[in-house]
């Protein structure tokens, strides 16, 4: 009898994609052998932090489907997600939802809100008859905390944007999914309607037991909904552990720079007048790709590029101040998360 | 002498069911080198005044009501001419989408210096210009699609202050940016304030960038200001239980707890709830609200608010 381990439900695994090329011929490397898996164990929110171009959006891209790797494979149960059967890919599709940024363009402003909802049910069969399709969509609507009756036949300019928001949150509950890929599910909306948004996403793990890959540039909501955090720069994790310990005693000097960042409603206005950021030009293709913003670059940055290394149970972050410690292959990232 | 007044403004909509107003009764005043905070939810009518500040309201909207003191020029009596000389000299914006403000076939610097020259200026010293809103020297060169967001937010900064304006009305011009890049955005904006003496009119709904740049802070609700008061007080002791609420809304960092959004959502404009526009959310509101609409009073600490019970 051979034994069997579980594949992860969706795999990452050493996925590297660069764009570019064209007449000059140069290359950005977005995602540099990039690995996670996730709906493994306990459902968690696991947040993805970081800035443009820090290769959060492609990793999303990358798990959906909708962007090739350069190198490396996205699986799904084990399976190279482009060698999948027909039967596999349907599952695929299935389990794995998304939620994108914009709750204006994913609709099509012609058609009733309704079309969104009732075409997935439509497309995998989830409901028998045309009144079941309606209670399933109605159910998912009311999970996330909207009125059925102030939604459905209305056309989507006559929704506020935190409805289509969250409409778009039922829509993926309706195929009730094992992950949702939420890429920037709050950057459009009022900061008053994010806390209500990120917290019917919420449920969903806790009630569900739905992961959630929530993709931001917020460290702040990333801190209030998630589990893990992992924070990206320029391709790569530079940090990742619970929640809890990235924010509050955050390793990496980028991690601080984006904690010492966030403007606060407090009486101490000291936010305008600290400068936490350097700024060397000249170490921009150093071996550290932080080097150049980094107040605590030392000429090793320059040589050797940090590999992460392990600072608590769990708790990781590339930079050489935590050279001490021992290193966490890029492969293992899983086992800081909880 | 203030660097800009409003005074009463009144700004609607023809809609077919009626006439919605955006803007209702809307008073305050900027002192020269004031930073000022105007805050509210989407359609609280906080960038229809913006616009009709800068004379820019189109039909089916129109201002039908009060007046606008840039200085001692009253903006809402000049003629369409008059006003676009005003605009950009005397007031200036820095736009939401900076990244859709620039003309992506022309060079940034002949976008500058096209300003300048369609208010009759000679269009020098514009890498001083760039340099001064913290742009690297070369960057007059260069095509929008070849800027980062925050260098494009930048030159429209440099846009928006190279005639020297005494108000400059910023409409979240951070938005679209990380907070690292935002932090550098804002304090370029203060720091070519300072240079100029100018009143910026700071229009956003983060409350955490308001309390760390702005002096005063006015709240809108359905078209109305609820309060305004010094940043100071608004953050010691919110009067208006809506902007209470705004600042709860804000995820804290230093205490993790359940996520508080403000319940239901902002009224139709065309269709206020009787009295307190705000009473149907308000955890205070009580019968006094639903019949009494409530006036803007002054209250210690040189705040106004329109509550029965702040």
């Amino acid at each position: 009898m051979s034994l069997r381990v579980t594949a992860p439900l969706l795999q990452a695994d050493r996925v590297s994609r660069t764009y570019g090329g064209g007449l000059l011929g140069v290359h950005t490397l977005a995602l540099d052998e990039f690995s996670l898996s996730i709906g493994t164990g306990t459902p968690s929110v696991t947040a993805v932090v970081g800035e443009s171009g820090s290769g959060k959006t492609t990793l999303a891209r990358v798990l959906l489907g909708l962007t090739t790797p350069t190198s490396g494979a996205v699986r799904y149960r084990g399976e190279d997600i482009n060698r999948l059967s027909r039967e596999a890919r349907r599952d695929y599709r299935t389990d794995i939802q998304a939620i994108f940024q914009d709750p204006y363009g994913v609709f099509n402003p012609f058609y009733r809100v309704d079309h969104v909802l009732t075409t997935p049910v439509r497309k995998f069969r989830l409901a028998s008859s045309r009144a079941e399709g309606r209670e399933l969509i109605e159910q998912a609507l009311r999970t996330v905390g909207l009125r059925p009756e102030e939604i459905l036949g209305r056309y989507p300019h006559q929704l506020s944007g935190g409805q289509r928001q969250r409409t778009m949150v039922a829509r993926a509950l309706l195929l009730k999914p094992k992950i949702i890929i939420a890429d920037e599910p709050v950057s459009m909306v009022d900061a008053s309607l994010r806390a209500t948004i990120l917290g019917s996403l919420r449920r969903l793990t806790d009630e569900f037991g739905i992961s959630i890959l929530y993709i931001t540039h917020d460290l702040a909501t990333a801190w209030q909904v998630s589990d893990n955090i992992i924070v990206m720069y320029r391709a790569t994790a530079v940090e990742a552990g619970r929640a809890e310990t990235v924010v509050k005693s955050p390793a990496h000097p980028y991690t601080r720079l984006l904690v010492g960042s966030i403007p606060r409603v407090s009486l101490n206005r000291d936010w305008l007048s600290t400068e936490p950021d350097a700024h060397r030009p000249d170490d921009r293709n150093a071996a550290c790709r932080f080097a150049d913003r980094c107040t605590s670059a030392m000429p090793e940055c320059r040589i050797e590029r940090p590999q992460l290394s392990r600072i608590g149970p769990q708790h990781a972050a590339a930079c050489h101040l935590h050279r001490e410690h021992a290193q966490l292959a890029a492969e293992d990232l899983n086992d800081v998360l909880a | 002498m203030t660097a800009l007044t409003v005074r009463g403004l009144r700004v609607s909509f023809d809609h077919p069911l009626g006439l919605v107003r955006a803007v209702d009764d809307v008073s305050f005043e900027l002192p020269p080198n004031e930073r000022f905070g105007l805050v509210g939810e989407s359609g609280s009518g906080k960038s229809t005044m913006a616009l009709a500040i800068m004379r820019m309201i189109r039909p089916p909207g129109h201002i039908d009501g009060g007046d606008i003191l840039l200085g001692e020029k009253n903006l809402s009596i000049l003629s369409a001419e008059e006003v676009r000389r005003t605009r950009l000299a005397g007031i200036a914006m820095v736009p939401q989408g900076s990244m859709n403000a620039l003309n992506p076939v022309m060079r940034v610097g002949d976008q500058v210096a096209d300003a300048m020259r369609d208010h009759g200026k000679r269009p020098d010293a514009i890498d001083d210009l760039m340099a001064r809103v913290g742009l690297p020297a070369g960057t007059a060169e260069k095509y929008p699609h070849e800027l980062s967001g925050g260098m494009k937010q930048r030159v429209c900064i440099a846009i928006a202050i190279c005639l020297r304006p005494t108000v400059i009305i910023a409409d979240e011009p951070t938005s679209a940016l990380d907070v690292v890049v935002q932090r550098q955005v804002m304090r370029t904006l203060a720091d070519v304030q300072k240079d100029l003496n100018a009143a910026i009119l700071l229009i956003g709904h983060d409350m955490g960038l308001m309390a760390q740049f702005v002096d005063r802070l006015g709240v809108m609700y359905a078209g109305r200001l609820v309060e305004i008061a010094p940043i100071a007080e608004v953050v010691r002791r919110p009067r208006h239980p809506y902007t209470e609420m705004l600042i709860a809304s804000l995820p804290s960092m230093d205490h993790k707890d359940a996520l508080h959004g403000i319940p239901g959502l902002a009224p139709l404009l065309r269709d206020l709830p009787s009295g307190c526009a705000f009473h149907p959310r308000c955890p205070k509101a009580q019968d006094r609200c639903v019949s009494e609409r409530p006036e803007a009073r002054e209250v210690e600490g040189g705040v106004m608010v329109r509550c029965h019970f702040a």
